[in-house]
């Protein structure tokens, strides 16, 4: 066992390694980001002082040797622009963020899982059929259109929700947060919404299709032929058995909101590490773009890595043949 | 002028009127784009410079023409060939109650060029002066040379407390412990993303601000921020988006201000390579490059119709210009006027010039940095086709444009043939364009640092050197006007059109514009 983790965390080090290669030398071949920083009133003399305190006349090799020994102490660089660490500036925007993602988690399961169980349950009357259709306008529609015309609805013609920013914020358990405060929520409600809409839809079909199959099952038979209610069938018995696919989605879903994030926070302007990327980007704040790569990548290899482990304690099989290989 | 100056009497008066009735009042302001600090002296950047002006002053303000007045100082003259003397306003105060005088200045002038991991420092309008102070309120600064400019460049250090700022680090001035100025706002909140508050400074020594407090949202996306002006979450928007401004001017509960800005949207032009690399012959094969003959060049120019760029593609939103800046700039020339459209005699320069049939160029502009910038590249793409020039039109990202525009050839030069740029002239005057894009590039000088064209001549160096070393206002106007026009004549550059920047406010509001497009609350009226 202490055989297999060893293995797999080299090849983990191996993986992020590898990442910091690509990412670095991707994200510095790119545009030149001292002609976004200095005036356009600087002088040749000024343009050169700039480029050598930010350490751009070395090789590339040289900065990249830089930067993996910073990174091996915890420093993944200095901002260009703000001129504070990177690493600092992505992990101030990161609770605005996950309260975000949080949100629109909870709007998915709040919102689908209710109405997939409807259209499952009858799916042959007119609203079944209306929310199936409208899941599909949730998987279709652009996200950045959807949020423009939520705000002109909800906040520029109905006026009851306000159209941008984060709004109050207050604190739970210690971390600032929107969701602690009513005007926050308020603020919440919009971005989550359109962030969540993609994943209601999903939720709907999910649920819809484990419910038409659930309810064509034996356990559901007997359980009817035993006199249950069927209130007491579909929330006790079937709900637990499809939630199982609808949990596992969702869980896995969860990243892909952080990451998708970039579009919605740019049209709330939701100070996020969405947009925090989306800035460093049209910037070219190099550092700013490798470290929120970077813990982009330590991320999703730390959670194959548990999984990898949990996979190995839960079956024999796996670690065998990892053995055999 | 004299509009101008009603229209200020009238804002002054409101704003006195507003103060006298003091009661709550809170403004606040979306943003296109945010500042990237509250360390006045963090990163000589457009958005810095606007925000730090609410909690700081200068020793010289310019006003929303970019006129010098009197700031911190009452006055300034030189006394001699190389001093200049400020005399310093007294019974201000800092908003931490300490008072202002010759010390702060002195440590302000220490500390703007040389702030830890700037980006972007303001070393350039410090560069060679030396600051001595003769008693508490009297500072001389001296240069090596007569600097005629002097003024203009101070007019951008913002001043900060000797006792709270200058040691202070750009952390401290984000917290706002060591925000402390003399300006009309106190430092209330900074958000990094979201938001800026500031509180009225009430023992300012100039006009009091109308607001109490004043909010600025930063909202980069241009519809979301149009939204959040309509939807009543802001009172007021910078940075209109063109397409939105006819539906907002039909809107009666928005009020549109716009006003020409000192920026100048231009085209460069090779002319310094045997062998340009975006300039071929018709057959695609290498040619002599003809954007050196001035003939050539002229035809461009002449076959660029100005007016149909400002009607179509800025949909009446631009100025078409003539020369580097508009009227009413220190410096400009009167005798210049936007070049009229010609596309038959821009064809006949062409066949005199011994290219009948035109050749094949590429134009190269950047796609998020101006107004319009992509779809002004296409329609002159467009105009050349029409006299023969076959142009093609490649547009990138900034990041990646003015990176190669500046040095993306293999030898560390312009990489392109033609391209289109702006300028906008931050000292107010001529000197600021002239120095950086029509002079000679000159590296030790520290002269035509954005020439990407490299147009080089001998006598319009003279004419700015010279320009520059006139301390004489009347004189050095002349000269600048001089330069100017022999530029123009020469085609060094093309000019196209002057920006015009839009604000909205709710109705009862209304921004004066600023030609250096900053964004002031203490220019919002009421009316």
């Amino acid at each position: 066992m202490t055989v297999f983790i060893i293995r797999r965390l080299m090849q983990a080090l191996l993986v992020v390694f590898l990442m910091s290669v690509i990412v670095f030398f991707g994200v510095n071949v790119i545009g030149d980001p001292v002609h976004m920083l200095v005036s356009p009133d600087a002088d040749q003399a000024d343009i050169e002082a700039t480029i050598r305190r930010l350490g751009l006349d070395r090789p590339i090799w040289e900065q990249y040797l830089l930067f993996v020994s910073g990174a091996a102490q915890g420093n993944l660089g200095n901002s260009f622009i703000f001129g504070e660490p990177a690493l600092k500036l992505i992990l101030h925007h990161m609770p605005a963020t996950l309260e975000l993602a949080f949100s629109a988690l909870f709007l998915a399961v709040a919102v689908g899982v209710p109405l997939g169980l409807y259209a499952g349950l009858y799916p042959d009357s007119l609203l079944s059929k209306g929310i199936m259709a409208g899941s599909i306008l949730g998987f279709s529609l652009p996200t950045f259109w959807v949020g423009l015309m939520l705000i002109m609805l909800f906040a520029v013609e109905l006026g009851w929700l306000p159209s941008t920013g984060r709004g109050d914020t207050g604190h739970i358990l210690g971390i600032e947060t929107s969701l602690a405060t009513r005007d926050g929520l308020s603020h919440v409600l919009l971005p989550a919404m359109n962030l969540a809409l993609l994943k209601i839809s999903l939720a709907i079909r999910l649920t819809r299709a484990g419910v038409r199959e659930a309810m064509g099952q034996d356990y559901v038979k007997y359980a009817r032929a035993k006199g249950l209610s069927t209130r007491r069938i579909v929330f006790v018995h079937v709900l637990k058995n499809i939630m199982i696919p609808v949990v596992t989605v969702m869980g896995l879903e969860f990243g892909s909101l952080i990451g998708f994030s970039v579009v919605t926070e740019s049209i709330f302007a939701w100070p996020g590490m969405g947009k925090l990327l989306i800035d460093a980007i049209l910037q070219l704040d190099r550092p700013v773009v490798v470290a929120y790569l970077m813990i982009i990548v330590l991320f999703f290899v730390l959670i194959n890595l548990i999984v990898d482990i949990l996979y190995s304690i839960l079956d024999p099989r796996v670690r065998l043949r990892d053995q055999g290989a | 002028m004299t509009k101008v100056t009603t229209a200020l009497a009238v804002a002054t008066s409101i704003i006195a009127l507003a103060a006298t009735s003091a009661s709550a009042e809170k403004l606040t302001i979306g943003l296109a784009s945010e500042p990237t600090a509250m360390d006045p002296h963090f990163h000589n950047l457009g958005p810095n410079n606007a925000m730090a002006f609410h909690i700081y002053d200068r020793l010289v303000a310019q006003d929303e023409k970019q006129n010098l007045t009197p700031g911190l100082a009452v006055s300034w003259q030189p006394i001699d060939d190389l001093t200049w003397e400020f005399k310093l306003r007294e019974g201000v105060t800092f908003h931490d109650g300490s008072d202002f005088n010759a010390d702060d200045v002195l440590c302000t002038i220490a500390r703007a060029p040389d702030v830890p991991n700037s980006p972007s420092s303001f070393g350039a309008y410090l560069k060679g002066k030396t600051a001595e102070k003769i008693d508490d309120y009297t500072v001389h600064i001296k240069t090596a040379e007569p600097y005629p400019l002097m003024a203009n460049d101070i007019s951008t250090i913002p001043i900060v407390s000797d006792s709270a700022g200058c040691a202070a680090t750009t952390e401290e001035f984000n917290a706002g412990t060591a925000a402390v100025g003399t300006g009309p706002f106190k430092f209330g909140n900074y958000k990094p993303g979201e938001s800026i508050t500031m509180l009225r400074n009430d023992a300012y020594w100039g006009d009091a601000p109308a607001w109490t407090e004043v909010e600025f949202r930063p909202i980069k996306s241009g519809p979301s921020r149009v939204a959040a002006l309509l939807a009543g979450d802001v009172d007021m928007i910078a940075g209109v988006p063109t397409t939105d401004i006819a539906t907002l001017e039909a809107n009666e509960d928005i009020q549109l201000s716009q006003g020409v800005s000192n920026r100048v949207i231009y085209l460069h032009l090779d002319q310094f390579r045997e062998n340009s690399p975006f300039v071929k012959g018709n057959d695609g094969a290498e040619i002599k490059n003809p954007l050196m003959d001035p003939k050539v060049r002229t035809a461009i120019s002449k076959a660029i119709n100005r007016d149909a760029i400002v009607d179509r593609v800025m949909e009446g939103v631009a100025l078409p210009a003539g020369q580097l800046l508009p009227d009413g700039f220190f410096g400009v020339s009167e005798n210049l006027q936007p070049v009229a459209y010609d596309p038959e005699g821009a064809k006949a320069l062409l066949a005199e010039a011994g290219y009948p049939d035109g050749f094949q160029l590429t134009i190269h502009g950047p796609n998020d940095r101006y107004i319009n910038d992509a779809k002004i590249a296409e329609a002159i793409g467009q105009m050349l086709t029409r006299v023969g020039i076959k142009t093609s039109v490649e547009t990138m990202p900034r990041s990646v444009y003015f990176g190669r525009a500046s040095k993306g050839s293999p030898e560390g030069l312009p990489e392109f043939s033609f391209i289109l740029v702006g300028w906008g002239a931050g000292s107010g005057e001529a000197s600021s364009p002239l120095k950086s894009l029509i002079h000679s590039y000159d590296k030790d000088k520290g002269f035509g640092s954005s020439n990407r064209g490299r147009h080089s001549s001998a006598e319009i160096d003279a004419v700015i050197e010279e320009a520059l070393r006139t301390v004489d206002d009347a004189k050095r106007q002349e000269l600048l006007a001089q330069a100017t026009e022999m530029a123009i004549e020469n085609v060094a550059i093309i000019p196209t059109h002057f920006q015009v920047n839009t604000w909205a406010a709710k109705k009862g509001l209304e921004y004066i514009p600023r030609t250096d497009e900053y964004t002031f609350a203490t220019g919002v009226v009421k009316q």
